[in-house]
């Protein structure tokens, strides 16, 4: 066996690996699973050296073709490069350096968990946290997020969840930018007054984190298209700016059982709750009927500090991406107020309630041909929404 | 003697201010205290037969009253009621 080690092996330098891989050629890792499993090349066939002998032929079938072996360092390729030659394979040749100079020189690996050497980088500090990890980013890259409002609350909740590289945004919203939005909607900016702000949220976001995908619907979520549009994502992000959407999204939200984060701002105050069907309360339990329209102002009306908007929406940011990972303590059955005046932070129980129409002990009843047929939400809040 | 949390749509008929001190040995009574020195709270608070009206929820220290004893909960000096309508203010 000595003197096939020693044969004379091919061997070639990463970039010129990469010029031939490009080309299309066979390409076999000669490492063992866990390395394999940390990273690889993309396309590289695992073949351990311990089962070269039976499985090379079914990873490389033509002894004729170009064939590239690679490991770590370049040692076992070369030895496994010998051993096949020996097998009666004609073309191949072993990457000098391994997938250590590969890397070296800044050329791209697939980690198992679906992760390219630049997501890598990109999302090193999550993934050096224990609690978010590979696996988690790619729980992140995987999700599918719809942000209910391109507004106050959207606005820093896309931009968190997009740097952290939640891999699909949906942006509900049928408004265009406008001059007294800029004072706290930092996805907008004051070249794109007038577009929409579906459009202009994307384009921030593709401009932040190309891994992203923002899906617009430009208009406004009713009856007819709320299931539908739901159906898609995985978690809902609540920044509505009146009580019918908001009542609308709760009684749609527990019939798909999707999780909505919460978050509402005025003034100086915020709330913010994470509503999970049948597990938690649902937002029916917390407030039954709508406030009439004295008692329910809008920011429009009444104004709202800027950085309020900051402060509740990477709250909501920060639910959202534990829900995700399944890690932490999502505010489930707790209502968080924020008083910015005095900085404090209150945080109230909030309870399921048995005799909840929508998620109570008698919600299970409905019958299926009543499913997706909502109430008028508009008259049942009685003008207390719209003013927008 | 209680802390009452006002919220921003009740601060006008408190004169801005964000918390009212009021007496009272019961959540009911201490809403009194409160009515009685801001009379324009009132309405907001209760139906036409005294009862708290269904979209104010009202908390003592954390707990919502309506799963303790109503209005009729006891109140012990230092507790806080925070009165709490719900916010739709979110994207316009």
């Amino acid at each position: 066996m000595a003197t096939e080690t020693r044969a004379p092996i091919e061997e070639i330098q990463p970039f010129e690996a990469q010029q031939e891989i490009d080309g299309g050629v066979v390409l076999i890792d000669t490492r063992e699973p866990h390395e394999y499993q940390e990273a690889h090349l993309e396309g590289g066939k695992l073949v351990p050296p311990g089962l070269l002998g039976d499985e090379i032929e079914a990873a490389a079938p033509d002894k004729s073709a170009r064939t590239i072996l690679y490991c770590r360092s370049g040692n076992r390729s070369a030895l496994a490069a010998a051993q096949m030659e020996a097998l009666g394979y004609t073309d191949v040749a072993s990457m000098e350096g391994g997938i250590i100079a590969w890397q070296e020189q800044g050329l791209p690996v697939v980690s198992a968990t679906g992760m390219t050497a630049e997501q890598r980088e990109r999302y090193s500090r999550h993934t050096l946290l224990p609690e978010v990890g590979p696996d988690g980013q790619v729980k992140l890259l995987n999700a599918k997020v719809l942000l209910l409002g391109a507004g106050g609350l959207g606005a820093p909740t896309a931009l968190y969840l997009a740097a952290a590289g939640v891999g699909t945004i949906g942006l509900v919203d049928d408004d265009v930018v406008d001059a007294s939005n800029l004072q706290r909607q930092v996805i907008h900016n004051t070249e794109r007054i007038g577009m929409p702000k579906t459009e202009s949220a994307r384009l921030f976001i593709e401009g932040l984190n190309p891994d992203v995908k923002v899906v617009e619907h430009n208009g406004r979520l009713d009856a007819s298209n709320i299931l539908e549009i739901m159906g898609d994502y995985d978690i809902v992000v609540d920044g509505a700016d009146n009580f019918p959407t908001r009542y609308l999204l709760n009684d749609a939200s527990v019939r798909l059982r999707k999780p909505v984060v919460s978050g509402s701002i005025l003034g100086f105050d915020g709330q913010v709750s994470t509503f999970v069907p049948y597990e938690g309360p649902c937002y029916r339990c917390l407030f039954p009927t709508p406030p009439p329209a004295e008692l329910a102002p809008s920011c429009s009306a009444n104004g709202v500090l800027g950085v309020m908007a900051g402060t509740m929406g990477t709250l909501q940011a920060n639910e959202v991406i534990k829900l995700i990972l399944g890690i932490g303590e999502p505010l489930v059955g707790r209502l968080l107020l924020y008083e910015a005046l005095g900085t404090s932070f209150t945080e109230l129980k909030v309870r399921r309630d048995p005799d909840c129409p929508i998620c109570g002990e008698h919600a299970e009843q409905i019958p299926e041909s009543e499913m997706g047929q909502f109430p008028d939400y508009d008259l049942f809040c009685a003008g207390a929404g719209g003013d927008r | 003697m209680a802390t009452v949390r006002i919220p921003p749509v009740l601060r006008p008929k408190t004169g801005g201010t964000p918390e009212v001190q009021a007496d009272g040995g019961s959540v009911g009574e201490v809403l009194q205290s409160l009515t009685a020195a801001h009379p324009g709270t009132a309405e907001q608070l209760f139906g036409e037969g005294g009862e708290l009206n269904r979209y104010v929820n009202v908390y003592l220290n954390d707990e919502d009253v309506r799963v303790l004893n109503g209005l009729e909960t006891a109140v012990k000096d230092g507790d806080t009621v925070v009165i709490l309508p719900a916010m739709a203010g979110g994207a316009a």
